[in-house]
């Protein structure tokens, strides 16, 4: 049923297509950039509270940045899927005698390489911007946590690509679902600090728990044990790929 | 043996019946069109036998293999080259054909002969490394036609193959279709809403309009419907004259219809081309000179107002703003 080969094939596609959009990687990397040179530099001085004592904001912010491009990152993956069928090439994958699921990996395998090569160096920028980690052993972790959150937000952005038809709702996805996923993670500021009913859906939001991990793992802060920030995103990942393949499967090619 | 066989096919999208209820058989090696207006129901046919969209109901089998239960063995036996582009512009043509080669499992080195020999087929061998993006919509529909071909397929699926192209590449593809389906022996289906298309390429062709057949034919049968060509004679001088020679000719057996207009008799009869001689000997042994002779073949245009009560046209008048449309939005001239 699953064909090593065609997952092999896709992948190679993907690594193609990233390789040869330049512009793309670049532009992926200043928002993260941007993000740390103006808020990281703006607020490093300022006590904002809720950070543990003895840590700077530019620390506290490092893995949330990283969270947000892993989280844009994947679920551009995931969606990415809408521009094949704009383009027609879905068209092509589908009548290929390969089973779904090897397409449904392919498409995985691609898009979390592409995703962890910017994570990786969003983390290579920030410590050459004079970030640092508490050991270093903990970005061994942090690459387990990446790679969790690339799984969970691909499968999510499978499951709206399958659900949509083509590309008019894909504007409100990003306004609407994935900025606030974003806002809601915890990645700029401590969660202590929202009112409780924004709090509770923070917790509902897969990223808090990918954010909240990779801060225990590089700066040894976070709010929840970092084994339940790994079980609980591991079974989001686990859930939204299997959505993601479900969906995907589900939905007609033409 | 049949290549395909259809029977009672039917699509349902919510309240539309795209394809309705229809049967018909294309035997191995042949090459059949499926001729009709935009919104006929082609395309649909298409996406069903190529396992993309599951019918509402009936059957369908392609290389002897149901298209909804057995999808996988008719992926591996047809080729399909769909009406809108389906191409990677960012990888170049070859990369577009290796990454088709390895879907279907080809080893490296044999996928490398065969996208050579398909290369060559298509003439494109010397523009392989140039990313798709860069290609003209020509040259796009002769790299998906290579593409379709790697596998080496029972069957293969054209869907308009020539929409928005020029006269010029029209042609070109044309007689690749001609070649691949003489010299290589590949079962053809094809569908296209240009008479002239249909007329040229298929041996046999199934008029499709709201879903349904109206007619399933040779091009040849199907314009004979209309009764033949029309030979119209222009007759010298006064009207008596023209009166005369058509009383006389009533006399032959093989003219099926008669009408007279102003000096001008139009004959109709098969075969209009080997008859003129006979005519015009007719005409100056009854003493009758013939100024101008005209002839017309019923074209498929014909034959599908006979059959539908339209034309063609007037069924799909944004047809070339449709094509205007994709050329913009996916070729580069």
């Amino acid at each position: 049923m699953i064909s090593g080969y065609a997952v092999y094939v896709l992948w190679l596609r993907e690594m193609k297509r990233f390789m040869r959009a330049k512009s793309r990687i670049i532009g992926s990397l200043m928002q993260p950039l941007f993000f740390l040179a103006f808020l990281g530099l703006g607020f490093n001085k300022m006590a904002i509270p809720g950070v543990a004592p003895g840590v700077n904001y530019m620390s506290f912010l490092v893995p949330g940045i990283l969270g947000m491009t892993l989280l844009f990152s994947s679920s551009m993956q995931g969606l990415s899927v809408l521009w094949d069928r704009e383009f027609g090439f879905l068209k092509e994958i589908m009548v290929a005698p390969v089973g779904r699921v090897s397409i449904v990996l392919g498409r995985i395998a691609g898009g979390t390489t592409t995703t962890l090569f910017q994570g990786v160096l969003v983390l290579l920028l920030s410590l050459l911007m004079g970030f640092h980690l508490t050991h270093p052993a903990g970005l061994l972790a942090a690459f387990f946590f990446m790679v969790l959150i690339s799984f969970t937000f691909i499968g999510f952005g499978l499951i709206f690509a399958s659900l949509m038809k083509d590309m008019q709702g894909f504007g409100i996805i990003i306004n609407f679902i994935i900025f606030p996923l974003f806002f809601l993670s915890g990645a700029l500021y401590p969660l202590k600090n929202l009112p409780w009913i924004i709090r509770a859906l923070s917790y509902a939001d897969p990223l808090t728990y990918g954010i909240d991990g990779l801060r225990g793992v590089l700066i040894g802060v976070n709010s929840l044990p970092i084994i339940a920030d790994f079980l609980i995103l591991a079974g989001f990942a686990l859930v939204m790929l299997f959505l993601g393949a479900w969906f995907f499967e589900k939905s007609e090619s033409v | 043996m049949d290549a395909i066989r259809v029977e009672d096919l039917t699509k349902q999208f919510q309240d539309v019946t795209a394809v309705d209820h229809i049967s018909f058989s294309v035997e191995e090696g042949e090459l059949f069109g499926l001729l009709g207006p935009n919104g006929a129901g082609k395309t649909t046919t298409i996406n069903m036998l190529s396992t993309l969209l599951k019918p509402t109901s009936g059957r369908a089998e392609v290389g002897g293999f149901d298209v909804a239960r057995r999808r996988d063995d008719v992926r591996k036996s047809i080729g399909v080259v769909f009406q809108e582009p389906a191409l990677d512009g960012k990888l170049t043509g070859r990369e577009n054909l290796d990454f088709h080669g390895m879907m279907y499992g080809i080893k490296s080195e044999e996928r490398r002969r065969r996208i050579d020999d398909v290369l060559t087929l298509v003439d494109l061998t010397d523009k392989a490394a140039v990313l798709v993006e860069k290609y003209s919509g020509g040259m796009k529909r002769r790299l998906e036609i290579a593409r379709g071909l790697i596998q080496h397929p029972k069957v293969l699926f054209l869907d308009e193959p020539t929409l928005g192209l020029d006269a010029q590449t029209r042609r070109h593809i044309w007689d690749y279709v001609r070649k691949l389906n003489r010299e290589k022996k590949v079962t053809i289906i094809l569908t296209t809403h240009y008479m002239e298309e249909a007329d040229y390429l298929c041996g046999r062709i199934a008029i499709m309009d709201h879903g349904k057949f109206v007619a399933l034919d040779t091009p040849s049968r199907l314009k004979d419907v209309l009764g033949g060509d029309v030979v119209s004679l222009e007759i010298a001088g006064e009207e008596g004259a023209a009166a005369a020679l058509e009383a006389a000719l009533k006399a032959l057996d093989w003219i099926k219809k008669f009408q007279r207009h102003d000096g001008v008799l139009s004959l109709t009869m098969e075969k209009g081309e080997r008859r003129i001689p006979e005519l015009i000997n007719f005409a100056q042994d009854h003493g009758v000179t013939v100024d101008c002779v005209h002839l017309r073949k019923p074209s498929l245009e014909d034959v599908f107002l006979h059959f539908t009560g339209r034309t063609i046209r007037e069924q799909e008048a944004n047809v070339g703003e449709r094509a205007r449309g994709r050329m913009m939005g996916h070729g580069r001239r």
